[in-house]
């Protein structure tokens, strides 16, 4: 086996193809959309140089602006609820269902393997005010309260779709985690029993320490998941109204493929790979510290 | 073994490497038909828009057979909301269809034609002396729709525009036609004091409401209005023009439109009209078609009335400049644009407009050789009113650009809940058409 790996020709041969394909399918169109970024126009005009303009552009544009920060509001709310719910669920796993949690594990994690455009459709459904009206404004009408028009106002579309998206993710988080916290040793907790420790005191002291590292890689994980938010929207909400619910990854498509300009379209996208990098950047950072002092 | 041969197989595997990427590159450029004739003619149209394929169908199996034997019609659909969207992907691979929906925004079109995707018919008509099978009037329109002498697209419709009504709706409760537009939310507080619901609307897609807007503008500011915009001679965000969208926000703060107007697509919108949950129906007269259709209209074909947009008292416009448009029309991409689709072209032009108005009683930009026997009053309605029209005005976003046309779109839908104000909505539409 060494002999093989020490040949730089087989190491060429082997890994060569996976290397061409790599590199045609993921390095070249994003080295090619970073050459759009100075450019304007689009395949069916032709492109011009043109600096720095969409730069400055992006910086003086409202819609961009708004999008921005629907995407990290979506981002946070999102992260914060679905891994707090995730967690939730694995302690639940770990520690009062456990053996039984199977069947409870795979009825949760069950909406993870359904297209999200189904589930979108699905919640459309529920949420429906007209031309029909959906169970959950049926429900209202039953309490003596008049329909809501959820997909009619910023505010309530935003909850509508972050329901939604932590109906479908939470079982996924909870699975991630339940390995986690299943990785810490019975003896450890046994003795910290021993030791007084129960209930609240014993997951902050002995339990979320312990499973800090894959806590960590959840929430990075779901950061990343959810800056680049896009189909759930697009089949929910499709932005709106207006441009309420519109995040970063679906005015960089609009942009490009509704507005023809690919040169701004791909500056937003830019600008959300450099907004993913920080926010990694920026949760290593502050967890590292964490564990360190430890 | 030689020093050649065993150079040769060392650089074996490396040939082989770039002899697949070369292949895979390939898959990934333009497609490319090679040969200017599929042997096929291929169409790409909307999937809300059934009325063109199925015209298209009958006259592969009755006038058009020859033609559908040497190159048999392949049809491709997409929805209407991402259509524009689709054929700037196609364009931009080089792809078009033979025959095409054409794009949504006129501007786009206008991309299209500069970038010499679409095929000049006024050269092909005239070759295959053809030109006169096209109403003057419908030609006319897509010129200045595209800003050319030439035609770059087929009028499959030909359409006017306002408000259908339901006869009865009307009558119980006391309301005369309105002519002005104090008339009509007279009228729209009266049925809605009533519990009818005064306006169906598609508030999803929006257009329906900038329609309004749009027609507002050109009856109180006059029809050149919105052109005045276009040449940055005036701005939406101008006192008089704020003034429409402001009237079309105060009917929908008056919920005039119904509850939840977002959530109301298109068919949706059809279907409350047609089920006499609504009194009044903003729409082109493309609507025939299902008004026609019995399955559909549940209150009757005698029942429905056409009101042209009322005028707005003291404005520079006047009730008899319609609302026109040539629906969305068709283009032929340069493209693979062989014998075959030469032939297709022709008979299309031949015998579309007698087709489409005896299968499905829509008016076509086509002049008509063969005028059925007994044509609804509905139709005939339309007819006249083209005839009789001394000009016609463009709709809301004709000549703005794709970024305004989709702002404003996306935007309808606040107007007609009441969310919006008039002054923000014309903002956001000023502000995407100034973006150029």
């Amino acid at each position: 086996m060494e002999r093989v790996l020490g040949d730089k020709r087989a190491v060429l041969i082997l890994l060569g193809p996976a290397l061409l394909l790599y590199s045609l399918i993921m390095l070249v169109p994003i080295i090619w959309s970073l050459g759009y970024t100075v450019m304007d126009g689009n395949p069916i005009v032709g492109f011009t140089f043109n600096g720095l303009d969409n730069f400055i552009k992006f910086f003086n544009d409202p819609a961009a602006w708004s999008a921005v920060w629907f995407t990290i509001r979506f981002a946070f709310v999102m992260t914060v609820l679905q891994v707090a719910a995730g967690y939730g669920l694995s302690l639940l796993y770990v520690f009062y269902l456990k053996k039984a949690s199977s069947t409870i594990r795979t009825i949760i994690f069950f909406p993870i393997v359904l297209p999200t455009v189904a589930i979108a459709l699905l919640f459309t459904r529920l949420f429906e005010a007209a031309p029909t009206t959906g169970p959950v404004n049926s429900f209202l009408n039953l309490l003596g309260i008049e329909s809501v028009d959820w997909f009619g106002t910023p505010e309530a579309s935003f909850w509508v779709l972050i329901l939604m998206g932590l109906w479908q993710s939470m079982g996924f988080y909870g699975v991630l985690l339940y390995a986690g916290v299943l990785d810490i040793p019975e003896e450890m907790l046994e003795s910290a029993r021993l030791d007084g420790a129960g209930g609240w005191k014993l997951v902050r002291t002995i339990v979320l320490p312990l499973s800090l590292p894959v806590l960590l890689s959840s929430l990075i994980f779901s950061i990343n998941g959810t800056l680049k938010v896009f189909d759930s929207v697009v089949a929910l909400t499709n932005g709106g109204p207006g441009n309420a619910t519109t995040p970063l990854t679906l005015y960089m498509f609009q942009t490009s493929f509704t507005y023809g300009q690919y040169g701004y379209g791909s500056t937003i996208a830019l600008m959300l790979t450099i907004l993913c990098l920080l926010f990694t950047v920026f949760i290593f950072r502050s967890t590292r510290r964490d564990l360190t002092k430890d | 073994m030689t020093t050649a041969s065993r150079r040769l197989r060392r650089l074996a595997p490396l040939a082989a490497v770039v002899g697949a990427g070369a292949l895979l590159l390939t898959g990934c450029g333009p497609a490319s038909s090679g040969s200017s004739d599929s042997g096929k003619f291929t169409y790409f149209g909307q999937t809300e828009n059934t009325t063109i394929i199925d015209t298209l169908t009958t006259l592969s199996e009755d006038q058009c057979a020859a033609e559908e034997k040497a190159a048999p019609l392949t049809a491709d659909k997409s929805a209407g909301a991402q259509f524009d969207q689709k054929l700037q992907l196609l364009a931009g691979q080089d792809a078009l269809s033979n025959m095409s929906m054409a794009a949504g925004t006129p501007s786009l079109m206008k991309q299209f034609i500069d970038a010499d995707q679409v095929l000049n018919l006024s050269d092909e008509l005239d070759e295959l002396g053809l030109t006169d099978k096209i109403l003057p009037a419908a030609a006319s329109t897509i010129e200045a729709l595209y800003g050319e002498d030439d035609m770059y697209s087929l009028p499959t419709e030909f359409n006017i525009e306002g408000f259908w009504y339901n006869k009865q709706l009307l009558a119980d409760n006391g309301i005369e036609v309105p002519a002005t537009w104090d008339d009509l939310v007279a009228a729209a507080e009266t049925l809605h004091g009533a519990g009818v619901q005064p306006f169906a609307a598609d508030g999803k897609d929006g257009w329906p409401i900038t329609r309004l807007v749009g027609n507002y503008i050109a009856r109180d500011i006059g029809p050149d209005a919105l052109k005045a915009v276009a040449d940055g001679d005036a701005k939406l965000t101008d006192d008089e023009y704020v003034k429409a969208a402001d009237a079309v926000a105060e009917l929908g703060k008056a919920g005039y439109f119904g509850d939840a107007v977002g959530s109301i697509d298109y068919n949706a919108a059809m279907n409350q009209f047609l089920t006499g949950q609504a009194a009044f129906f903003y729409m082109g007269s493309w609507a025939l078609a299902n008004f026609n259709d019995e399955t559909q209209n549940t209150i009757g074909l005698d029942n429905i009335g056409y009101a042209p947009f009322p005028e707005v008292e003291g404005g520079k416009g006047s009730i008899d400049q319609v609302p026109a448009n040539v629906g969305v029309p068709v283009m032929f991409a340069e493209k693979g644009f062989g014998e075959n689709q030469k032939a297709w072209l022709d008979c299309i032009v031949s015998n579309y407009g007698d087709t489409v108005l005896n299968d499905s009683g829509v008016v076509s930009g086509f002049t008509i050789d063969n005028p059925p026997a007994d044509l609804p009053e509905t139709t005939q309605t339309v007819q006249q009113v083209i005839a009789d029209a001394p000009s016609s005005i463009l709709w809301f976003e004709a000549l703005f650009n794709s970024k305004a046309t989709s702002v404003s779109q996306t935007n309808g839908g606040g107007l007609a809940s009441g969310s919006l104000s008039g002054a923000d909505f014309m903002k956001l539409v000023q502000d995407a058409n100034d973006e150029g």
